[in-house]
């Protein structure tokens, strides 16, 4: 090391180390964007084909799935997917909001953190084990009301539907919670001094206020519930026929591990087509929650 | 026996370990407008939420002695909280409209305490946004978003929300400290006018303002009523040196 | 001007508000119940699995000779896939989130790295499924095995890691990033030294997020790596992830929907269970710690 050092020399190698570096992290954080284009240029790649094969409209709205037969519609499980999507956010979200009301407004010390807590763990149980839940414990209630709707006992839309509804309520408790919260507390004084009860505060103030909130929530639970497969697998009882609440039906995402063993060739992509189909449903429920929380957040600007 | 429409008794008020209030006995006669002064860290804003409860909501507050209305205590266990604040209406330091439309904010109040015919509310709504002196600007954009108003124009939108509840008296916490000088002139007329139906409580750290608006006022400091009189007495004589000193702008 | 209809004179009238208590005893039901639901699913399925966890159950592998079951290789192909994925994924998530909060200077590619981000958070994991299968199995010849599961696992996780160290970052003070600079210290420098260090609770947070999402993961591993569960791990490390294999959340599946054998399927869901308290326990610890700071 010299008495003088150079500055431009010591800048110099700096420099290079920095641009070195800050490649390497660009490189990093455009990984998720590769892998994004990747997905979508594969899906649409592998699933494709089929559609073309078959055709997209008989594909899409086809009655009959009998892979043996060629017969390759998928009606039956794009209406059970949103039959069954549609009926977890029935029971979900009212349920959702009012323990996410209990959670930010009404619970008394160290109460919130307590449920907040069952409520990560519910989030973190894997889908196999609701499956095996729900199998277990769930579908023999179901039995009953089949055998007393002089139905055959099998996995139904009903167990499916239950299943998913306790699989998106933590999402859905946890977004609305954060909603409720970040309203205003001047609204809430508002509407007490105006001689409002806590109750009619909430939910004529606090709750319109966090709709936006609760509307991005509710768009994840839907997205976590068209996308969920293995947990749906073990309580829906596959049957690739239009959804009943007490019958067996099969979802998008249930016929891919469902068949994806035993199938080939055209069987095969036809797997892959229905891939194609759950990701543009994905995309759009995406495409609508961004649309959401962007609507949000103009407006508390 | 105490005649005046609201009074408090030797009033108490402790957030945690701080002392807010030490023994307030007041008064506040209906159909005068009664100010509230003092340096920021007063007391004044406290004492104006205990009139109706609003410290409640604050966690680890305790109050003791009484406030009485009508000669009832607001602070007994059989009072009806809700039916308290409806008989107490109040007005906000910053204009806090709800998110929904100007007419939705009127008629908010008289909706929660049970009033659904359509007619009643629109002439409710009227009523009161007459009274508040800002009929004229919005009766073209009643389903109107209230956040696209002025600032001004949403401090008298929440008066005329606070009305709508049929108040007997009007609570005003600093209720032009957010505002311009022309709307704040428009808010001074308006709680002149509006006397003459209602008590009106105003705290404000502007001192010509309650020269100008007030009939009585009250001068707080470090938690203590320390004067307390004919608002012309207290700028002209008052009786106190503290009082004085703050009036000249010794301090605060 | 009309009268409210309901105007009591008096203040002290407690009124009656039946709907209300009705309301209130709901919302404390659904609550409680909410409470009470997890609390019996996590007592239930430890008292139905436990029975069957024993160091054996641990310790070995299936023998259709001896009619014994054991979860080894699965706990060996979990501990591979979450080991190396996060080995893939953990330089991924961190580097770029570095990049997104040190270093970009673009907004328009900071929206589109967060949009991409989120967008894989939305995938469901079948998807990535599909997507691993025809790309890491079939167009890259890596065939059903467990490194085509670590890549398609690292590619799945990879927005949670991003996003969380995303946030440990943000919550460096800007204050160490000037004093730093101010001592004539790059930029790269200030991020080793100091930047890291400080954001390393919230990248553990990151970590033990991760490592639970792919313990639980069923329905891409089972079209990526495949469902064998029988056989000892032999052979070298490469040799190992070159095969096929099922983690223990696969092998739950396969025991109770191919085979029926649901004391087995309890017995593993037993052992998952306790390594989701586990985590859940530990993310609880770091996140405390890292508010407290």
């Amino acid at each position: 090391m010299t008495e003088k050092q150079s500055i431009i020399s010591t800048r110099r190698s700096k420099l290079t180390l920095e641009a070195v570096m800050s490649a390497a992290f660009l490189l990093c954080g455009l990984a998720a964007v590769v892998s994004v284009l990747f997905i979508s240029v594969y899906m649409v790649a592998s699933g494709g084909p089929v559609i073309a094969k078959v055709g997209i409209l008989k594909f899409l709205l086809g009655r009959v799935w009998n892979p043996g037969n060629g017969q390759f519609g998928i009606l039956p499980m794009i209406l059970s997917s949103i039959f069954a999507t549609a009926g977890a956010i029935l029971i979900a979200l009212p349920t959702g909001v009012l323990v996410a009301v209990f959670l930010s407004k009404l619970a008394p010390g160290k109460l919130p953190g307590a449920l907040r807590a069952l409520i990560d763990l519910l989030a973190g149980i894997p889908s196999v084990v609701y499956g095996l839940l729900g199998a277990i414990l769930l579908a023999p209630l179901i039995f009953k009301l089949q055998t007393w709707a002089g139905l055959p006992q099998s996995g139904s839309l009903l167990a499916a539907i239950s299943v998913l509804s306790i699989m998106i309520l933590p999402t859905i408790i946890t977004v609305s919670e954060t909603a409720l919260r970040a309203v205003p507390k001047q609204y809430e004084d508002a509407a007490l001094a105006l001689g409002s009860t806590r109750l009619q505060c909430i939910f004529r103030v606090t709750i319109p206020a966090a709709k936006s909130g609760i509307a991005a929530g509710m768009a994840l639970g839907v997205g976590r519930a068209v996308g969920e497969a293995m947990a749906v697998t073990m309580v829906a009882g596959n049957a690739a026929i239009l959804p009943e609440l007490l019958k067996p039906v099969r979802l998008l995402t249930t016929s891919i591990p469902l068949e994806w063993a035993y199938s080939s060739g055209l069987h095969r992509e036809a797997l892959y087509g229905i891939g194609l189909v759950l990701f543009v449903f994905i995309m759009i429920i995406n495409a609508a929650l961004s649309a959401i929380l962007k609507k949000g957040g103009a407006h508390n600007a | 026996m105490n005649q005046a429409k609201l009074y408090t008794k030797d009033l108490h008020l402790h957030y945690g370990e701080i002392h807010a209030l030490k023994g307030v006995s007041m008064e506040f006669p209906a159909r005068f407008v009664t100010a509230l002064i003092g340096p920021s860290g007063c007391g004044k804003s406290t004492c104006l939420k205990t009139l109706n409860r609003m410290n409640d909501t604050v966690p680890g507050v305790k109050i003791t002695g009484k406030v009485l209305l009508d000669g009832e205590d607001v602070y007994a266990k059989n009072v009806d909280v809700p039916t308290l604040r409806k008989k107490i209406g109040m007005v906000f330091q910053s204009p806090n409209p709800f998110p929904m439309s100007v007419y939705d904010n009127v008629a908010y109040g008289p909706r929660v305490h049970g009033l659904k015919n359509r007619l009643a509310l629109d002439e409710i709504v009227e009523e009161s946004l007459k009274a508040a002196a800002i009929w004229e600007e919005v009766k073209d954009r009643l389903k109107k978003p209230a956040l696209r108003l002025s600032g001004g124009q949403q401090q008298r939108l929440c008066i005329a929300r606070a009305l709508a509840t049929k108040p007997e008296i009007l609570l005003m916490d600093e209720p032009t400290s957010a505002l311009d000088p022309i709307s704040t002139a428009k808010i001074e007329e308006l709680a002149v006018e509006l006397k003459k139906e209602y008590g009106i409580v105003i705290v404000t750290h502007n001192m010509q303002q309650a020269a100008r608006i007030s009939d009585y006022t009250a001068f707080f400091l470090l938690g203590n009523l320390v004067e307390h009189g004919p608002t012309s007495d207290i700028f002209s004589n008052p009786k106190e040196k503290r009082t004085e000193d703050y009036i000249s702008g010794r301090f605060g | 001007m009309p009268e409210l209809s309901v105007s009591i004179s008096s203040i002290t009238a407690k009124k009656r508000r039946p709907q209300e208590a009705l309301l209130y005893g709901f919302i404390y039901l659904l609550s409680g119940g909410a409470a009470a639901l997890v609390v019996c699913l996590i007592v239930y399925v430890l008292a139905k699995g436990l029975p069957a966890v024993s160091f054996a159950f641990l310790s070995s592998a299936e023998n259709p000779i001896l009619e014994t079951v054991g979860i080894f290789p699965s706990i060996v192909n979990t501990l591979y896939i979450v080991f190396f994925s996060l080995l893939v994924s953990v330089p991924l998530g961190v580097g770029g989130a570095i990049y997104l909060n040190e270093y970009a200077k673009n907004r328009r590619l900071v929206r589109l790295i967060e949009f991409a981000a989120e967008t894989l958070s939305g995938i469901p994991s079948i998807l990535y499924g599909v997507f691993g299968y025809v790309f890491f199995c079939v167009l890259l010849k890596l065939q059903v095995s467990l490194i085509a599961g670590v890549l398609t696992l690292a590619v799945m996780v990879l927005p949670i890691l991003l996003r969380t160290a995303q946030e440990a970052l943000k919550a460096v003070p800007e204050s160490y990033r000037e004093g730093s600079r101010g001592l004539g210290a790059a930029k790269w420098y200030l991020i080793r030294t100091i930047l890291l260090p400080c954001a390393l609770k919230g990248i553990l947070t990151g970590i033990l997020l991760s490592v639970g999402r792919m313990v639980g993961e069923s329905a891409a591993l089972l079209l990526v790596a495949g469902g064998s569960a029988m056989y000892m791990p032999q052979g070298s490390v490469f040799a190992q992830l070159s095969r096929s294999g099922s983690t223990l959340s696969v092998a739950l599946y396969r025991y109770a929907a191919s085979r029926g054998d649901n004391d087995t399927a309890f017995g593993i869901a037993a052992v998952l269970l306790l390594i989701v308290v586990l985590l859940n326990l530990l993310t609880r610890f770091f996140a405390g710690r890292l508010e407290k700071k």
